[in-house]
């Protein structure tokens, strides 16, 4: 029985995701553990919402792609690498990280389907 | 040509991978009848920093561990007719190919046939005229330290259909090194554009080493991978429809999964149905992976499209200094003192330097060079800091002032900061362009033709 109630739970709980870079861009995809969470993600993980998430790094232009028949979707931010591997001042300078930044998103779910999702089991 | 599929191994993929990766994957492919073995040893800055070495040397400028990766397997390679590709030529490739001749005469071998590409490096007056006037101004600024096209795979194609042994490239894409040896081993057009996109994801899937087979991918609690000590490095099985699977060598750690596949298929891969090489536009928007067996995965769905007309350029030239320093502060109000550490700093030289300043163990790597999300960030209580600054600067002795300005925390800053340590080094920058085909025309050549004949 569905009661309807959602909760926020963390992107990666949905999806798992790989960052690579070219110059100042970045592409961080986001693979669905199943295809059934694929259309939450298609919903709630938009070029807006993702643009806001990272809006600190100042990204030029968020821009999507969806890859359906693999339930994953790439997202490339440009200007996001403080300049990239060369130029950046930072300590990640190929923003190896940022998949990592992206995989704590807060999703919105059905409380139900929320209490299946994997999780991180204790160690 | 062949019609038997074509297995190709990868055993490096990147300048400073584990040289102990490809032992594991030569035995595989002698067992299985496997044909060819890539290294891959070049990132963006690789290659300049080849150019600097070859500067102080002209024999240097190659992979520096080229002698560590091919000693375990070159003579099993050799009696077993697998083809060696790799780009460790960097800025020298005939440098690379002496020192594999040097070798083979100290492991006791015939000497190889040992092909080399040429025609990346793109230092004529010419070629250099070309990218100035499309650069315009901002091209006589740059002191200049190396420039290179990015070839395709069909000079390495031909080395091997003339029967070279080993074939050293420099900057090629990456892809290109297995998409070689697919098109001396099926005999392809040129234009086959599908068969070239499936190849060339291929080659995608090899060019990184481990992380189709598991490296990169592990999360403690939530994606496991076996015996990472030992990851086996991957070896890719092509067919001559251009279907193709992914394994890893026998007997070593790691997994291939979908999951491991569908994350190295989008890593450094910007718009899915066009991922530009010299040789294809390949496209994976409607790819499928399916898990076949255990650590074998199979991919399908790929195709290509016509390759881009010009050649993607990358140049690289010096940019200055960069300056880092850190500090730590540990035990009560420690992310405190390191705030007000790091505020003393950019007061006394934030107006002549744009620095960077990071708090380890509380904000230093999701952060903005602005400062921006450190200031978001609530105050916390965090009791092991390092405190790091840094900042570029083309003149020498200005970046130098991050240095003394952290050391100076040491007496003139907050209480109990210590472990100062400095570096002040020269930076690489580079900007990409593109130039037509035929300003950067590639070839090949054996290294010593007449001993071949």
């Amino acid at each position: 029985m569905h009661d309807n109630t959602t909760v926020i739970v963390p992107l990666y709980r949905l999806a798992h995701s790989r960052t690579g870079d070219k110059g100042d861009i970045s592409n961080v995809s986001v693979i669905a553990w199943q295809a059934d969470y694929y259309p939450l993600l298609k919903e709630q993980l938009t070029e807006q919402a993702v643009s806001k998430w990272f809006s600190h790094r100042q990204p030029k232009s968020v821009r999507r792609y969806l890859v359906e028949s693999i339930g994953a979707m790439n997202f490339v931010l440009d200007g996001i690498l403080d300049g990239g591997v060369n130029d950046a001042l930072n300590l990640d300078t190929h923003g190896k990280a940022l998949s990592f930044y992206l995989l704590d998103f807060p999703i919105r779910v059905d409380a139900h389907l929320a209490s299946t999702l994997p999780d991180i089991q204790s160690l | 040509m062949a019609s038997t599929p074509l297995q190709i191994g990868c055993a490096s993929g990147f300048s400073g991978d584990r040289t102990d990766g490809a032992l594991p994957v030569v035995k595989t492919l002698i067992e299985t009848g496997g044909q060819a073995l890539i290294f891959e040893t070049l990132a963006e800055r690789t290659l300049a920093l080849a150019q600097l070495a070859k500067n102080q040397d002209p024999e240097a400028g190659y992979e520096p561990l080229l002698s560590e990766l091919l000693s375990p397997i070159l003579a099993l390679c050799l009696n077993h007719g697998i083809q060696i590709v790799s780009n460790f030529g960097a800025a020298n490739p005939p440098g690379a190919a002496r020192r594999i001749e040097r070798l083979s005469h100290e492991l006791g071998l015939r000497m190889p046939r040992i092909a080399t590409l040429s025609g990346d490096n793109l230092d004529s007056a010419e070629q250099r005229a070309f990218l100035r006037e499309r650069l315009g101004a901002e091209f006589d600024r740059l002191d200049i330290v190396s420039i290179n096209a990015y070839q395709g795979a069909a000079e390495i194609a031909q080395a091997l259909q003339a029967g070279a042994q080993v074939v050293v490239a420099g900057r090629v894409a990456d892809p290109s090194l297995t998409l070689g040896p697919a098109l001396a081993h099926f005999g392809w057009q040129a234009d086959d554009w599908h068969r070239l996109g499936c190849a060339t994801m291929a080659g995608h899937l090899l060019e990184c080493g481990t992380q189709v087979t598991g490296g990169y991918f592990a999360v403690p609690g939530l994606k496991e991978v076996p015996d990472m000590h030992k990851l086996g490095f991957p070896i890719a099985s092509i067919a001559e429809s251009g279907a193709l699977s992914i394994t890893k060598a026998r007997d070593t750690g790691g997994i291939v999964t979908t999951q491991t596949v569908k994350e190295q298929l989008l890593y450094e891969v910007h718009d899915p149905a066009a991922y530009l090489t010299p040789d294809v536009t390949a496209d994976i928007s409607r790819v499928h992976v399916a898990q076949t067996a255990p650590d074998q995965v199979a991919v399908d769905g790929v195709t290509g499209w016509a390759r881009p007309e010009e050649l993607k350029v990358n140049i690289c030239y010096r940019g200055g200094w960069l300056a880092e320093a850190e500090i730590s502060y540990a035990g009560v109000q420690a992310e405190a003192r390191a705030r007000l550490a790091a505020e003393t700093v950019r007061r006394r030289i934030g107006g002549q330097l744009e620095l960077r300043i990071d708090l380890i163990g509380t904000l230093s790597i999701f952060g903005d060079d602005a400062g921006e999300l450190l200031r978001q960030h609530a105050h916390g209580r965090g009791q092991d800091i390092r405190l790091r600054v840094a900042a570029a600067h083309p003149e020498k002795n200005v970046a130098e002032r991050v240095l003394r300005e952290v050391t100076a925390l040491y007496t003139c800053g907050p209480a109990g900061g210590g472990g100062v340590r400095t570096s002040l080094r020269p930076r690489l920058n580079s900007i990409s362009s593109t130039v037509p085909r035929d300003l950067a025309p590639a070839g090949w050549q054996f290294l010593r033709p007449d001993q071949y004949a």
